[in-house]
């Protein structure tokens, strides 16, 4: 029994619809953790894109030396430095927000390339036409700019989306009951793992499957009023 | 049109690199004056508009526009230092540009393209600067193309929006860079009637850089040739056309004419 749930061992079809509700509860914690993880790597990696393309030195190399050790360190180093070390200077945090932080902030790091890519790729013509016409720094990236990058890099930011879904149960390791976690736990319990993982799998393709299609269907959306994608 | 010169360059220098393309450029423009920069191509002339408008700074030199130096700040003291970003942005009034490859904002509508500045930088209403954006697409030709995306027009049709773009900031000087040259043959016309009708009945100043010689000879008030950073030769367009006096001109000229 988990979440108050039993499971039924008669048979492995049965076994397979009893635990399937227990799944489905772990699944809704993947999404959670997906989705908020998702929405932090796009905003922060927005700002390191901000500030990565910043003309003084001094804003642009932090921002691209952070990014980079972002990068080059593996998820679970930075999820177990939340979850242990921060603790430590007073800062603690649920496991699963400390998870879908860390999630966040690894993939803001590769999505701020993504949107360097996407800003570099807006003609120069662009910008000298908002500087003729006087409008601002902050105008000029924010309906000039980054609308026309916006399109570009959707397609990208969708191959992430589906990227930290399927890191989401790297997060089991700080006692996140994530998918993963559930079905390890069940099989735990049962000594069987067969059904409980290989349901895990067949919901993980569901997920990832819909996931893209939902990706194709919003670049199909976006209006792309006569940008030129490369 | 008066003998004050609006636009002044005092031995400026530009260079990119390792080449110098403006070789200490002395050159005035009086104000309502329409000029025609003629010349063959890295010759400078591009660079003379793009320096104008700040998007190319300067290497040497004092370009001045109004009276009042454009790269420069005066000090209290008289000195000049260079100028800050928001020195550029109170000069860059003045100022409006039409660029060879329209440089349209592609994800709006036409009426926004011409609108998005009115609102944003000089603080006009939407309705006020919808009905700007409206009187001059009339004057452009476009009246019923309003709700279009540039992409919809032809390219003879962008670039008069371009032209409208730039007047809606009502500015006193209007650069005109090569406006002509990415369009399809067919198309040249109907953007040169536009420029013309603004140098008969404006006071603008107006600054054309062109490959197209009898239109430039018909609009200008001056024409320059330039040549390797400097102006080889100036004058009243009769003259310069049919008698230059400069050998390198009457190449420049056969060379193009022929075409």
């Amino acid at each position: 029994m988990l979440f108050g749930i039993a499971w039924d061992t008669s048979s492995g079809w049965a076994f397979a619809v009893s635990i399937l509700p227990i799944l489905l509860i772990g699944m809704w914690v993947t999404i959670q953790a997906t989705v908020l993880g998702f929405f932090i790597a796009l905003v922060v990696g927005l700002v390191w894109a901000a500030l990565k393309a910043a003309p003084l030195k001094i804003i642009s190399w932090p921002a691209a030396v952070v990014t980079e050790f972002l990068r080059d360190t593996p998820l679970l180093i930075q999820l177990f430095f939340l979850y242990y070390v921060l603790p430590e200077f007073g800062i603690t945090l649920p496991a699963f927000m400390t998870g879908a932080l860390a999630l966040g902030l690894q993939y803001s790091a590769y999505t701020s390339e993504v949107y360097r890519a996407g800003i570099e790729a807006v003609a120069k013509g662009q910008h000298e036409a908002a500087r003729a016409l006087n409008l601002s720094g902050g105008r000029t990236f924010s309906h000039i700019i980054l609308p026309q990058a916006i399109p570009r890099i959707v397609p990208a930011m969708g191959n992430y989306l589906v990227s930290i879904m399927k890191d989401v149960p790297l997060l089991s390791v700080v006692t996140v009951l994530e998918m993963l976690n559930v079905a390890r736990i069940i099989g735990d319990r049962t000594f069987n793992y067969l059904v409980p993982l290989s349901l895990v799998g067949a919901l993980y393709l569901i997920m990832t499957l819909v996931a893209s299609a939902g990706v194709r269907l919003l670049d199909n959306w976006l209006p792309k009023q006569g940008i030129p994608l490369k | 049109m008066s003998d004050e010169p609006i636009i002044k360059f005092d031995k400026v220098v530009k260079r990119f690199g390792d080449l110098t393309v403006l070789n200490e450029l002395d050159f005035e423009v009086k104000k309502g004056e329409k000029v025609s920069i003629i010349g063959p191509s890295g010759s400078g002339k591009s660079t003379v508009l793009r320096i104008l408008m700040t998007l190319e700074d300067i290497n040497g030199g004092v370009v001045t526009v109004g009276g009042e130096p454009l790269w420069h700040e005066k000090g209290p003291d008289g000195s000049l230092a260079p100028a800050s970003e928001t020195h550029l942005r109170k000069m860059r009034t003045q100022l409006g540009m039409v660029f060879q490859q329209f440089n349209l904002f592609p994800h709006m509508t036409v009426l926004r393209n011409i609108t998005e500045a009115p609102v944003q930088v000089l603080g006009l209403s939407k309705q006020e600067a919808k009905q700007r954006g409206e009187e001059l697409l009339e004057l452009v030709g476009l009246a019923d193309q309003a709700q279009k995306y540039p992409h919809q027009l032809s390219g003879g049709q962008q670039q008069r929006v371009g032209i409208a773009r730039a007047l809606a900031m009502r500015p006193n000087i209007l650069l005109f860079d090569e406006p002509t040259s990415a369009l399809d043959p067919e198309l040249v016309g109907e953007v040169l009637n536009v420029i013309g009708k603004l140098a008969e009945e404006h006071d603008l100043t107006m600054l054309l850089v062109t490959h197209e010689m009898r239109f430039a000879r018909e609009v200008s008030d001056r024409v320059c040739f330039f040549d390797q950073g400097r102006i080889r030769e100036e004058g009243a367009p009769e003259d310069l056309f049919t008698d230059p006096n400069e050998e390198r001109t009457r190449e420049f000229l056969q060379a193009v004419l022929d075409n």
